[in-house]
């Protein structure tokens, strides 16, 4: 797993208080991680905090899973 | 129209002298302090060191990590104390009729620590407003009757009241008018608060409004004594079921007690200080007697708001006088303030279970740490100091005032 890859989990484990083997590349912050709107905005803020970037409204609308998560921030940190 | 009775028929206690209700009971009965050096922050710089904590608690014994991060710890206060009493009031949410069920819940502040913290971190920022998106919903008074109803289904009444000190206070005449009036079954009432944090010590010391007996924090709350300098902050909350009688009697509920009526009064004098002449407080007491159908003489104890400040205890005693007359020498006025401090948004709750528990085990809660009378006080006032008094109680007020000079009085009679 990258850096990258593992830290966006660690962040996930942490806020959505989830068990880390259930935060796999597919799985949905909603649909599987029982995240909700407000978790959703949270789970972004610390992306952009803990990766030291910006991620625009309209681009966090299609982060929804940890895959898109990862790899938004592996592109954005190139 | 007929107004419906209403009972109380669960508790639940989450205070400085006890984590639960019995527990609670047990310190009230003992006479115990819930003083002593904060532990929260550190207090170097602060003028008063100490407060009434909540203590041998973690948040992990009752919530998720997750729920942990979405709640304040007055939030987290307020769904320990109603379920609690919602276990003991021997509901069955699977058959109550959840429409009927509402939520009115007092709160002085809310989410202070939330607020705080949000902000200093924005303010340690570069301006870029990063707030957390569950600043708002994690501070806002009102969150903890929205959580209580989430947690429970319960679609009825539900707001908060904010009134500073008098919030709970003014839930539970909510809630009991709601079911008079028939617009629920069911209410669980009360309040919390947590403001035992930099802002809340530091705002409040800036008022002068706390003691400052750093080197004896259990005496500092000494309401009616002499040499009292101040309320010493506490936290915490406290719940009550109340139940249509009916509904109660259907069910073969356990019956605490009635709430028999409420009175409301503002003092329209001064944001903070009390009216010299005790003209709100003397209202207040009066209209909760007349809303209650009692005549004075049928008070036998007054859990007082009696928050150990100079001007207050006086002026609030003065006022029992006015009201009672000469039946104000047969009263057993009490302050349990001198034992848990001052819940703020909490205390109209946690001391009417004061009351209530006082009324079931006939025996009123004392007044601690009076030593030197104070020569502005009638001296033949019953102010049940330093030990408990066996007294077989029939009815009972519990007194709350708050700053912005609102005033709220709950009167609580026995069934036995």
């Amino acid at each position: 797993m990258s850096d990258i890859a593992s830290r966006v989990k660690a962040i996930i484990v942490d806020k959505l208080g989830v068990d880390e083997n259930e935060v796999v590349t597919e799985a949905s912050f909603t649909n599987d991680l029982g995240a909700d709107s407000l978790d959703t905005v949270e789970l972004i803020m610390e992306f952009e905090k803990e990766f030291d970037i910006q991620i625009p409204d309209d681009q966090a609308e299609n982060i929804s899973t940890v895959g898109q998560a990862t790899s938004y921030i592996e592109e954005a940190k190139k | 129209m007929e107004l419906k009775r209403v009972v109380v028929t669960g508790l639940g206690a989450l205070t400085p002298i006890g984590n639960n209700v019995k527990e609670y009971w047990e310190g009230l009965k003992h006479g115990k302090s819930g003083a002593a050096p904060i532990t929260y922050f550190d207090t170097e710089l602060f003028k008063t060191k100490f407060a009434c904590e909540i203590k041998n608690f973690d948040a992990k014994d009752y919530f998720d990590r997750k729920e942990i991060r979405r709640l304040d710890k007055f939030a987290q206060y307020a769904l320990i104390s109603s379920d609690e009493a919602i276990l003991d009031s021997g509901i069955d949410l699977n058959v109550v009729n959840k429409h009927r069920v509402g939520v009115i819940w007092g709160a002085g502040i809310g989410g202070l620590e939330t607020f705080q913290n949000e902000v200093i971190d924005f303010a340690k920022g570069d301006g870029t407003p990063r707030f957390n998106p569950f600043f708002i919903p994690k501070m806002i008074a009102d969150i903890a009757p929205g959580n209580i109803s989430i947690k429970h289904g319960f679609m009825g009444p539900n707001y908060a009241t904010v009134s500073a000190c008098a919030s709970s206070a003014n839930a539970m005449i909510d809630a009991l008018n709601y079911i008079r009036l028939g617009y629920s079954d069911v209410m669980v009432t009360g309040g919390s608060e947590a403001a035992v944090t930099q802002a809340g010590m530091g705002g409040f010391n800036s008022m002068h409004a706390l003691s400052t007996r750093n080197d004896d924090p259990q005496k500092a709350s000494r309401p009616f004594d002499a040499n009292r300098d101040g309320f010493v902050l506490g936290e915490g909350s406290g719940a009550l079921i109340l139940e249509e009688y009916e509904h109660a009697k259907a069910r073969g509920a356990k019956i605490y007690a009635e709430v028999i009526g409420g009175g409301m009064s503002s003092d329209a004098y001064h944001m903070t200080a009390p009216h010299p002449e005790g003209t709100g407080v003397i209202a207040v007491m009066k209209n909760c007697l007349e809303n209650s159908n009692l005549k004075p003489e049928d008070v036998d104890a007054i859990n007082t708001h009696g928050t150990s400040t100079p001007l207050g205890d006086v002026a609030e005693l003065k006022a029992i006088k006015k009201v009672f007359g000469e039946h104000a020498k047969n009263i057993n006025i009490n302050s349990t303030k001198s034992m848990t401090g001052h819940l703020l948004g909490a205390a109209g709750a946690v001391e009417a279970i004061a009351s209530i528990l006082a009324m079931q085990n006939s025996l009123v809660p004392p007044t601690i740490n009076h030593e030197t009378a104070d020569e502005n006080i009638d001296s033949e006032l019953n102010l049940t100091l330093n030990k408990p008094q066996e007294r077989k109680l029939k009815v009972v007020m519990s007194n709350t005032f708050g700053f912005g000079g609102h005033n709220a009085c709950v009167a609580f009679k026995s069934l036995d």
